[in-house]
Parts: C-alpha cells; sequence; structure tokens
C-alpha cells in the first residue's frame, strides 16, 4: 500500500539540527597557577619531576613517567629552545585568526626535556627543520595575560641547527644528576 | 581451563559514507543483523553485548549503549561498553573475545560504531586543555610531527606516502563497503593533492566516515549454526603508554612494540612477514603503514618504506599484504575502525573477503591504535583452532 | 570458575569541590594508598581497567590523562571502560577466569563540580524523543519515587528513614561528605525540592576517585590478611524507553539475585549505588533483602556520590566490611543510566 504526504503536509524532515551547550569551569591546580602568574610576568617556568629528574613544562601536575606528583622545584627556563618536531597547517583552522600556510611545532626550550606545541613565524618555511634553534616572541608586555598566547610566536634564533640524538644524551646525564 | 573464541559472523555497513541517513540504533543494527545471519543465530542465542566507540562527542550522546541496548537485543543481558579512543574497535573486540574464553559465556555479540556525521569531528578531536593555547588542529596536526620525524630518521623518500595512499585505494575497489571508491587514482593525483599538514596530503588522509561494525563470537565448540567457517582467535594483546613524556619514542612505540611481541609470543609467531597471509592495520594517514611495519617488526627500524616500495604489501604480488580492504585510509568510522581491521582479518581466514580476498589466507593479524600512537590493541586469527 | 579477590581499596575524600587539582592529581595519592595497602607497586600489577567519563570532564578523550599516574615503564596492559568503575572491575575479573592474569588494579574517577551535571546525565537519554526535553537525572528519579508512593510500595517516611540511616553510617567514614544525626520528622519537615523528591533525598555533587585492587587466589593471601572474595558477579540491562518498563521494581535486580542464587538468609551486608533515597528501598524490595542485611554501612551514594566510581565505592565499602571481620557475606551492587536502568551485583564473602 503506497501513501503519499498530503498537500498540506510538508515533506518529511530528515534532519534537525540542536546545539547543545555545556559550561564548564576550570581551575587551575597550584603549580599550573604558579606557572601561569609567571608567564604573566613574562617567565616561563617548568617543574623538576623528583622521580626521573627531568624538567617539564608547562608542569603537568603528574610526571607522566613515574607516575608521581611533581610538586619539585620550579625553575626559570630560557626564552631560547630548539625544534624537536613541526608540521604546516595549510588546512584554515575555524574561528581563527591564523592563516594558513604556518608553522605548529613541537619546541623544546633549553633546560627542559618536554616540548610543548607552539607556532612558528616571520620565516621562510623551509627553514624550519627538526634541530633548528628558535626564540620566543612576546606580545607587546601590555597585552600579557596568564596564558603561553603571550608568547606570540616563536622565531629563528639564527644559531646553528642542533643534533638531536646528541642534546637528547645530554639532557639524560642532567636528569641523571637529580633523579 | 580457557575456553576457544570462534569468530562465527561478521557484519559491517554496507557503504561506509560521510554521512549515513540513518538513526545509531539503524546504523548498528544493519551490521548486527548480518553478523547474526552470517552466524545463523537470532537476537535471543546471543548472552552478552559487548559495544565500543570512541569519545561521545562525536554524536552528542553520552553513555550510548544506554539508548541503543535495546535496539541490539541487549535487555535482559549484560552490556558493557569499552572506550579506548582509537583502539576501541580492537580493544572491544578483545573483551568480547575474553567473555567467551573466561568460560562464562557462550555467544557474544560484540559491535563497534561511530556516526561522526552528528557533531563536528574535527572538534571532537581536538580537546582543549584548560590554560594552555589551543590550535585546533586535529588529528592530522598531532600526527604530521611524528611523520616528520620518520622521514628525517629514516631517510624515506618523500612519495612513500602516496604510494600507500595510491594502493590502499585501489585495493578499496575490490571492497564495495570501503567509502573511497577511486578506481583512477594515481600517484600524481595523490602528489598533486593539497598538502593539509605537512607532509600529510589529502588523498593521504582517511575520510570521516559514519559505519558500524560487528561481531558474532562463539565458543569453539558452538561453531556449527555458521554456515560459513569460523576464524579461530588465536592470540589478542593490548598495551598503552602515557601521551606525552621527556623524550618518548613517539616514532617506534614502546608500547606498540611490546604489544606485538606479546602478540607473536602467544600465537606462535617469530617472523611476522612469513607467517601470516596478510594484516589489517590502522593506517589512517598514509605513512603510517612504514611506521608500522617497523613497529609490528615486520621490517627492520628504518627499512619499512622499502617494504612499501617493493610492492610487498600490495594484494597483487606482494608477499604481505596490507589492508586489502582498503583500511583506514577508506573508511573511518573511528569506533568501528579497529574492529573492522579485525574483522576484515576474520574474514579473510574464513575466505569471505570477496574480491580483496588474498588466496588461500589462513592466518591474518588485526591491529587497532588509538590517542597519541599510545594505545594498541591487536590480534592473530586463523582458520583452524590454534 | 577461577578464584579472585578483593585486596585493597582506597577513595579520596568525597568533596563538593576539589579545586584546581586534575582527576590525575587527585588519583596518584590514592593509587599509592591503594598499592601500599597491598604490598604492591606499580610494576606488581598486570593490568589496569578504569571507568569514566569524557562529558562529565568536558573533554573528549579524557581518560588518557589519568594513564599518566600508572607511569611510562613498563607499558601498562590497560583498558577502560566509559562507564561506572564496576564495569572496569567487571572486565578485569572476566581477564582473571581467561588465566591471564594474577593482579588488577581498578579506578574509577570524576569531578562533577566543573559541568553542570544534571544538563550532561540529559545528554544520556535517547537524543531523538526523550533528550530534546532536557529531562534532568533528578525529575526522571522523582517520576520514578512519585510512582512507586502512589503504588503503595514505599512512603516519603521511608525514604526519610534512608536518608537518617546514611548520614548516621557515613559517620564511621573519614571520607565521607554527608554525615551526621539527623532526626526523621526534621527531615520530612524540609520543604520538597523536586516533588515528592527533598533536597536530602538526592545524593550530593562529588569529586574523588577510587582504586581497588584484585589478586587472584595463588596471590591473595600473601597481599591481604582476609580477603574479600568474589563469589559470584552478574549484570544486565533494561529497557531504556521509561514508558517500556515498571520504574517501580528494578526486573534486572531479580533476574541478577536469581542468577548469582543470592542466599538472603546469609547476608550480613549489602551496598547498594542507589542515588537517590528512594531507589535503595526499590533495590531492597526488588532484591527482597531481609531484616538480617544491613544495608549501606558506608553510608552510600547519599554521603558521597563520585559519578563514574561509586558503583566502584560499593564494592570497596563492602570489602572494607569483610577485610576488618564486620561481615562474613557481603553485596555490592553499581548501577547506569536513568531510573536503575542497568544493574551490576557482586557476592563478596570473607571465606575462599
Amino acid at each position: 500500500m503506497t501513501s503519499r504526504p498530503s498537500p498540506d503536509i510538508p515533506e518529511p524532515k530528515e534532519m534537525v539540527e540542536r546545539p547543545v551547550y555545556l559550561t564548564y569551569r576550570y581551575r587551575a591546580n597550584p603549580q599550573s597557577n604558579r606557572f601561569l602568574h609567571a608567564i604573566k610576568q613574562g617567565l616561563i617556568l617548568g617543574v623538576r619531576s623528583k622521580g626521573s629528574g627531568k624538567v617539564l613544562v608547562p608542569p603537568p601536575g603528574v610526571c607522566p613517567e613515574t607516575g608521581t606528583l611533581t610538586p619539585g622545584e620550579m625553575i626559570e627556563l630560557s626564552n631560547n629552545g630548539t625544534v624537536l618536531s613541526y608540521t604546516i597547517v595549510h588546512l584554515p583552522i575555524p574561528n581563527s585568526k591564523l592563516k594558513p600556510p604556518f608553522v605548529v611545532a613541537n619546541i623544546l626550550l633549553d633546560g627542559a626535556d618536554q616540548a610543548f606545541s607552539h607556532l612558528i613565524a616571520e620565516c621562510e618555511l623551509k627553514d624550519v627543520q627538526i634541530g633548528t634553534r628558535v626564540r620566543a616572541k612576546w606580545k607587546p608586555e601590555e597585552e600579557w595575560d596568564y596564558g603561553l598566547e603571550n608568547i606570540e610566536y616563536f622565531v629563528l634564533s639564527g644559531e646553528p641547527a642542533v643534533d638531536i640524538e646528541s642534546h637528547r644524551e645530554a639532557r639524560l646525564q642532567e636528569a641523571a644528576k637529580h633523579a | 581451563m580457557t575456553e576457544q573464541v570462534a569468530v562465527i559472523g561478521i557484519g559491517q555497513t554496507a557503504r561506509y559514507r560521510s554521512k549515513l541517513n540513518v538513526s545509531m540504533a539503524g546504523l548498528v543494527r544493519e551490521a548486527a543483523l548480518e553478523a547474526l545471519s552470517d552466524a545463523g543465530l537470532e537476537w535471543k542465542d546471543i548472552d552478552a553485548l559487548v559495544i565500543g566507540k570512541a569519545p561521545d562527542m562525536f554524536e552528542g550522546v553520552v553513555m550510548p549503549e544506554i539508548m541503543l541496548a535495546e535496539a541490539l537485543g541487549g535487555t535482559g543481558k549484560p552490556v558493557i561498553r569499552v572506550h579506548t579512543a582509537g583502539s576501541v574497535g580492537g580493544s572491544t573486540a578483545i573483551v568480547a573475545a575474553q567473555h567467551i574464553r573466561s568460560g562464562q559465556f557462550q555467544r557474544v555479540l560484540t559491535v563497534t560504531f561511530e556516526k561522526q556525521s552528528e557533531s563536528n569531528a574535527q572538534w571532537a578531536l581536538s580537546p582543549s586543555t584548560p590554560f594552555r593555547p589551543h590550535f585546533n588542529s586535529g588529528a592530522g596536526g598531532m600526527f604530521a610531527p611524528v611523520i616528520r620525524d620518520y622521514l628525517r630518521l629514516s631517510k624515506a623518500p618523500e612519495d612513500i606516502g602516496c604510494q600507500v595512499a595510491v594502493k590502499d585505494r585501489q585495493h578499496a575497489c575490490r571492497n564495495p563497503r570501503a567509502q573511497l571508491q577511486l578506481p583512477d587514482i594515481t600517484l600524481e593525483q595523490v602528489k598533486e593533492s593539497p598538502m593539509l599538514w605537512e607532509p600529510v596530503r589529502f588523498l593521504e588522509a582517511c575520510p570521516s566516515s559514519d559505519g558500524a561494525c560487528a561481531m558474532v563470537m562463539v565458543n569453539g565448540k558452538c561453531t556449527g549454526s555458521s554456515a560459513n567457517p569460523p576464524a579461530w582467535v588465536h592470540a589478542t594483546s593490548m598495551r598503552s603508554e602515557p601521551s606525552f613524556y621527556p623524550w618518548r619514542n613517539e616514532v617506534n612505540p614502546a608500547a606498540g612494540r611490546e604489544c606485538a611481541k606479546e602478540l607473536y609470543q602467544k600465537a606462535g609467531i617469530s617472523n611476522p612477514r612469513k607467517e601470516l597471509d596478510c594484516a589489517e592495520i590502522y593506517v589512517p594517514f598514509s605513512w603510517f603503514e612504514p611506521i608500522w611495519l617497523e613497529n609490528l617488526g615486520f621490517a627492520d627500524e628504518g627499512e619499512g618504506w622499502k617494504l612499501t616500495e617493493s610492492g610487498a604489501t600490495h594484494l597483487d604480488g606482494g608477499d604481505i599484504p596490507w589492508n586489502c580492504s582498503g583500511g583506514v585510509l577508506s573508511s573511518n568510522p573511528i569506533g568501528a575502525s579497529g574492529m573492522i581491521r579485525f574483522a576484515e582479518a576474520a574474514l579473510q581466514v574464513r575466505s569471505m573477503a570477496g574480491e580483496h580476498q588474498v588466496n588461500g589466507a589462513r592466518k591474518a593479524m588485526g591491529h587497532a591504535y588509538g590517542g597519541h600512537n599510545q594505545f594498541f590493541a591487536m590480534w592473530v586469527v586463523g582458520s583452524s583452532a590454534p | 570458575m577461577r578464584d579472585v579477590a578483593i585486596v585493597s581499596y582506597a577513595q579520596a575524600p568525597m568533596q563538593r569541590d576539589a579545586g584546581g587539582r586534575t582527576d590525575v592529581e587527585l588519583l596518584v595519592p590514592v593509587m599509592d594508598q591503594a598499592l601500599a595497602g597491598a604490598q604492591l607497586g606499580r610494576k606488581d600489577i598486570d593490568f589496569v581497567c578504569s571507568g569514566s567519563c569524557d562529558y562529565l570532564a568536558g573533554a573528549a578523550f579524557s581518560f588518557v590523562m589519568a594513564v599518566d599516574a600508572l607511569g611510562a615503564t613498563p607499558c601498562a596492559q590497560e583498558s577502560h571502560v566509559e562507564m561506572d568503575a564496576a564495569w572496569a572491575l567487571y572486565e578485569a575479573w572476566l581477564k582473571f577466569q581467561c588465566g591471564e592474569i594474577d593482579t588488577a588494579l581498578i579506578y574509577g574517577f570524576g569531578k562533577s563540580a566543573p559541568g553542570d551535571l544534571p544538563d550532561v546525565l540529559s545528554l544520556q537519554l535517547d537524543p531523538y524523543y526523550t533528550q530534546p526535553l532536557w529531562p534532568d537525572s533528578i525529575s526522571l528519579a522523582a517520576i520514578q519515587a512519585q510512582m512507586s508512593i502512589a503504588k503503595g510500595c514505599f512512603s516519603e517516611r521511608e525514604m526519610a528513614q534512608v536518608v537518617a540511616e546514611s548520614r548516621r553510617n557515613a559517620q564511621r567514614n573519614p571520607h565521607a561528605q554527608l554525615k551526621g544525626e539527623y532526626a526523621v520528622d526534621g527531615l520530612l519537615s524540609e520543604p520538597t525540592f523536586v516533588s515528592p523528591l527533598r533536597r536530602h533525598d538526592c545524593s550530593p555533587i562529588s569529586d574523588g576517585c577510587s582504586v581497588l585492587i584484585l589478586a587472584s587466589k595463588e596471590k591473595a593471601a600473601a597481599l591481604c590478611e582476609r580477603p574479600a572474595w568474589i563469589k559470584g558477579l552478574d549484570h544486565r540491562m533494561e529497557s531504556h524507553f521509561l514508558g517500556t518498563r515498571d520504574l517501580t521494581t528494578s526486573a534486572s535486580s531479580k533476574q541478577s539475585a536469581e542468577a548469582l542464587q543470592l542466599d538472603r538468609d546469609k547476608l550480613d551486608c549489602a551496598e547498594l549505588y542507589a542515588p537517590f533515597s528512594h531507589q535503595q528501598l526499590i533495590l531492597q524490595q526488588a532484591l527482597g533483602l531481609k531484616e538480617n542485611t544491613d544495608i549501606n554501612r558506608s553510608g552510600g551514594a547519599l554521603a558521597g556520590h563520585v559519578l563514574m566510581a561509586a558503583g566502584l565505592d560499593r564494592f570497596g565499602a563492602a570489602a572494607q566490611e569483610i577485610f576488618a571481620g564486620r561481615a562474613d557475606r557481603a553485596l555490592a551492587h553499581a548501577t547506569s543510566g536513568p531510573c536503575l536502568q542497568q544493574n551490576l551485583f557482586g557476592v563478596l564473602e570473607g571465606a575462599a
């Protein structure tokens, strides 16, 4: 038995869009608090894991290598670092001011053993390699807030590139002294 | 005393697509019904239901086993829902196998799915950590730097990824279920496709798919109901490691290596390339083929790309075909993809893979990974009982 | 069936708001405590399984961060359910039955404070017909309570008695959130919140986490003086659509009781995961529990309700009664979904 919608009944709807909005209010843990307050003053702090002796940034609260809390000493880190790895993003990111192509890199600051993601700009894309040396470029001080976004991006420092494997060896030796 | 586990029913979405016009219940039932039919069983014959899928943000329904259990005949039965990120399809199959192996259940239906068109997959794949800058660059943004590092370490030619992309889509043309059907695909096309996250080009990346995959697993003594031969589970293995820790090897992750080592030891395999007839391996971005070839011991470290380049992983002429189904590169309903790998391996040893069958396949491997190259689930199935 | 026992259990203090500490920061000390309780290190654990919920945390893949608590080496054999950790316990128990492991560590965690819990739970409902109305978990429970009262299953006074007993019992638990002496008449004089439920008929919102350790027969005796042996585990699902099942009883609980051959005469205590006072009565009645069985010596979920750990907490609390020699047989229960839709039961005994 076939049926046709009567002229008064509109075409059946196949899809209904229903946005759902949920709000979550997060608070920073004590170490993150210190990190964020410091970065508002233009300082980058890492935390040394008591278990592994390695320096983590931003401070994670728990050292993932040893599974221990890291209430250890917080250490001021350099603005200089090395590109551990990177990609060049060509896909526009929704709701972002960043215009592709741009570089997102995992940057290992001097004194740290863990990299974090940030942007690299003011350079030829081809000049970014693993081992390239970079330096933080901060936004104007009056724009500083509580976040790594105070660093607008990293720029090439001009120093010679670093051999990652040697750097790793040196850092592991350093960490062993503190473990 | 543990029981033998046999797969006697396999069901999948008829054709994976970026958006399927069916409800979530309809999506899972299609796969489940096909699996039951293959198994020669009905809903009432099933003792337990094991559901798996990736984050609920993909559909906007919290803990969907609650609202889907009825659609899968789960009323009055034990129902459990596994979530291990991208490897979930695989780990769900393993949990289902354990239901049987433990002797607690005789017949289990396991279903994995994702209906990521319901929500925004890119958003769901880019959770922001509070108090950190958020780049929302998605899975590609996370994996491309790992691939960059693989290129540096292996000195692989730049077009190896493109070769994988072509191969898997060629395989997909022999699998009517695969979402991407690109019969005219060429290496040039892939090389010229838009760059997404260097070095990953558009045609080197998986699609976003809706889909479901289901299996019926039974105690080895109960395989008689199916008109088709069973696939016997020889071994399963799971390993995890933290996402980030200083100097973590993301290119050849320890968890993957150890998971494979345990798998081969349990399955009595010392040379996977020689002793397996084919493998279904989770490759969502082309370069993961050479990366996993090394991680899983099919090739020595730094040599995975050579295996790809030689054609060894091609269905036509290769001695260790990988992803004859077209793989994740051709269809990727995230929560189901791991189980599709496991199921496709089972189809191979049951001689039910149709046009993408590896002739005489008797032992095959299924592999799934998730998170930041950190969660691994694998199995080996065979056409005879272990 | 292979004998498996609970050998250690620890929980974080249940609190309304754990503040800035992340789930994994809350978890590490509790994990250390549970391991110390069994004199084990992380390396001694064969399998880890956890329960948590992404939407509770407000982020996809939220369970991943907790994996940091395990450390990097050796690589863990680890799994996760997007359910209460009682189901993670079940997954681990199956692995014991496969003969694959001798020790397992189970954890459940959840911080309900950052989000709006009733909204989050509303998203569990079928998205086509029910969820768009945004029924919250409390209203649905209230409907269930109203139906039960109208049917004469129990009275508001009996609900208040459940609350009074919960708060009284909770005084023994240093980690409970709500505790104290409350007179039933005083509770009844409170205004209704979502009728017929009063505020105190609803469990509090709690942040926290719990860790429980399982061991096989071969290992348990060395790790615990009086292990809590798991004599049986059973779980069942019911129909989701509220109109298609009788909300005034718990059909799946009856099924499990039968499957476990529950001996009500010999049950010293039962830990029932009842997020609402009336649900404890529904469960008690459905299970046919007798006077000789104490319910929720820990205070139950009404004394502290860490979503995703509360079911595991019932197993932990029941185990503690056995560890201490205060019980020889205990029943532990976990629930999931609206109005007791899915239920899991375990029978624990002090004798192997």
